[in-house]
């Protein structure tokens, strides 16, 4: 794909995260080496001291965008990136620490810091598309790492990312799990929420949270009333949608409209 | 006047984001600072007005390398409150799950991220040119971590199947079958990963460490114990506030903490090992002992070997575990909320891990407090820089600034757990 027999470049960026995304990438013990052996590791802090300056071929970015630091990081990486590609909810979503958006962040960060002047961080935690073009979102909390290889493997090779936007039940059904919901009146946010984690919730006997956030077109009202039906109260239905995906668009609205 | 600094303004081959700057002056050092940048995530803020159950998931996104070990605390500390015991096999399940994580966390530390200093080379992957069977070795002795975790846990990044009380799903004594060759590869493979570390160059460096782990009288602990050191502590979890406190310097997104009576002091791999040597098994007390350790280490840059020692002891371990499993009857134990202070610590791979929590008699979570072990670290990692220095200041700028790093990774530090909580500079004058 490239001129001549140059190797790919690949850059993993990490902002405000648990680097647990990024560790997904080293989890592929069985790939590693191979993925090496295809693209230049040309800038990886976890992994590696080296780094190989200039352009990068795919920029995989992990983390919320949370400092002005951090506001101006991303765009520097934008530009120095032919493909970037956000992993994980922090980046797509601003992550669990976007719970700071529905409060006042100068009240939290007194509540964790003796001396709040010291530290430096925005009103909200966002997700990367709100500041720079995004070419890519791979959701989840955290992502899946065979969708990883498959959107590293795609962009690599000019092509869309085969990576489906229906709901956790389609891979539950896949699975022939039993509908907790349905046999058990376990809470469960799979009907709304994006497939990639192999319904694992359901295989393990619980309701799904959500980790992989919205899926393309989620009913998250209907939900909300099953939700009621099985004696679920408002303020548990405000917990489920925030989570690790609390400011995405559908399950925020969600989360608003069940406050009072 | 002469005067240098040594600057890493990014740490590598650690997790989460860090820096040093060291100042020397005259061949004297003057100052050291471990800096933590990670931007701070505020878990302690956003965990108020949860409900107690959601604490587990939640403390798991402060770090995903030791996912296990924050829900491990976070439902300890709320089952201690609620008077609720967790025993029998759903405690020794557990114990197994946290074995994965100990081998999955040690493994990536000491071949991808450690190792490649004592060699020489910028990355583990660098380093695979040269020694591929050494590095395919590595990968796979974390990879049987990760099944495990994976399979109890459903992941091996966040897992789900843990809960307040127990698990959501237990397994059944033939489905834990499988493990058995993996682990029993694992554990002779380990025994490889001591001999091998073992060969490594060590800078001749020792200090006289206060080492604090938890320590239970019938096993290498893990999941529960009384806090001790070498060195006179010997406390319940409870009474951790007592004793230590944390500050906040204005250079690190991490607070310090220190024991109030003496200070410095250091958690994780060497520390147990130190305070807890009689209670490894006797497979990793001998392969200690074949390696050149003794029940005593204070050298920090042979913590890969300490902890190439508890990869041993963890794989061991799980087989011992998985001989005797019998599937419980129930997955959890029931739980009823009441208002209470909770408190919760367990040995993360990285060292201790303390969780307190407020709640109300709804099960609401009114305040929280999490003491990560890079943060109790920090304070360590800087006093034998100050040491360290001093001893390597005639080496040219380059090699010194990776021998700070490297004295730095010793800690295998986590940064992102410890934002509350790395970046280098070495400035000489």
């Amino acid at each position: 794909m490239l001129p001549g027999d140059r190797k790919p470049k690949l850059a993993v960026w990490k902002f405000a995260s648990c680097s647990g995304c990024q560790l997904a990438l080293l989890n592929c013990e069985d790939e590693l080496l191979a993925v090496a052996g295809h693209v230049e590791i040309a800038y990886f802090r976890e992994a590696s001291r080296a780094v190989v300056k200039g352009r990068y071929d795919l920029s995989l970015v992990e983390g919320s965008i949370t400092t002005p630091h951090d506001l101006e990081l991303i765009q520097r990486v934008r530009r120095r990136s032919k493909y970037l590609v956000t992993i994980g909810a922090c980046a797509t979503a601003g992550g669990i620490q976007a719970l700071r958006n529905f409060k006042d962040v100068q009240e939290f960060v007194s509540i964790v810091y003796a001396t709040p002047q010291y530290i430096e961080t925005l009103d909200k935690s966002t997700p990367v598309a709100d500041h720079v073009p995004v070419d890519f979102e791979l959701r989840g909390c955290p992502i899946n790492k065979e969708q990883l290889l498959e959107v590293i493997s795609a962009f690599l090779h000019g092509r869309k990312p085969n990576v489906p936007p229906y709901s956790v039940c389609m891979e539950c059904k896949r699975r022939g799990i039993v509908c907790v919901m349905v046999a058990h009146g376990t809470p469960c946010l799979g009907p709304v929420t994006q497939a990639g984690c192999g319904a694992i919730c359901p295989a393990y006997h619980r309701g799904c949270y959500g980790c992989f956030g919205p899926m393309e077109t989620p009913n998250t009202d209907s939900l909300s009333k099953w939700w009621s039906h099985l004696g679920v109260k408002e303020q548990d239905v405000v917990r489920a949608f925030r989570t690790f995906n609390a400011w995405a668009e559908a399950f925020r609205e969600e989360s608003v409209a069940h406050e009072k | 006047m002469k005067s240098r600094t040594i600057k890493v303004d990014y740490l590598a081959r650690v997790e989460g984001e860090g820096a040093l700057y060291v100042k020397i002056r005259n061949s004297r050092v003057t100052d050291v600072k471990f800096k933590i940048w990670e931007p701070p995530r505020l878990f302690e803020a956003l965990l108020r007005g949860r409900n107690y159950s959601e604490a587990p998931d939640i403390t798991a996104r402060i770090c995903g390398i030791c996912p296990i070990a924050y829900q491990m605390s976070a439902a300890q500390a709320m089952e201690s409150a609620f008077g609720v015991t967790v025993d029998g096999q759903l405690r020794t399940l557990r114990r197994l799950i946290y074995c994965g994580e100990w081998i999955e966390s040690h493994a990536l530390h000491v071949y991808l991220l450690h190792a490649p200093d004592f060699l020489g080379y910028e990355d583990a992957i660098q380093m695979a040119k040269d020694h591929p069977e050494i590095v395919q070795r590595g990968l796979q002795l974390k990879k049987v971590g990760n099944e495990l975790m994976a399979f109890l846990g459903g992941r091996e990044i966040h897992p789900i199947n843990l809960r307040v009380g127990g698990f959501y799903r237990v397994p059944t004594k033939r489905e834990l079958v499988p493990f058995i060759d993996k682990l029993k590869w694992g554990r002779d493979a380990a025994l490889e990963a001591v001999r091998w570390t073992a060969t490594l160059p060590f800078p001749d460096f020792e200090q006289d460490y206060e080492f604090v782990a938890l320590r239970h009288p019938d096993e290498y602990a893990i999941t529960e114990g009384r806090l001790v050191s070498n060195k006179g502590l010997d406390i319940a979890v409870r009474e951790y506030d007592d004793h230590f406190i944390e500050e906040h310097v204005p250079y690190t997104n991490a607070l310090h903490s220190v024991l109030k009576e003496r200070g410095v002091y250091l958690v994780g791999p060497l520390a147990r090992y130190n305070v807890n040597f009689d209670k490894l098994s006797p497979l990793a007390q001998q392969a200690a002992r074949d390696a050149g350790l003794g029940p005593v280490c204070r050298n920090p840059f042979k913590s890969i070997i300490v902890r190439s020692v508890e990869i041993l002891y963890a794989y061991d371990e799980a087989l011992r575990i998985v001989d005797g499993y019998e599937m419980p009857e129930k997955p959890a134990v029931e739980v009823q909320p009441h208002a209470a202070t909770a408190y919760g610590c367990t040995e993360a791979p990285r060292g201790i891990l303390y969780h307190r929590y407020r709640v109300d008699d709804q099960g609401v979570i009114l305040d929280a407090k999490l003491v990560a072990p890079t943060s109790q670290n920090q304070k360590s990692v800087e006093s034998d820089l100050w040491q360290f220095v001093p001893k390597y200041m005639d080496l040219p700028p380059d090699e010194l600034t990776w021998r700070c790093e490297q004295a730095i990774r010793n800690y295998d530090p986590c940064i992102s757990c410890s934002a509350h909580f790395l970046k280098l500079h070495i400035e000489r004058e």
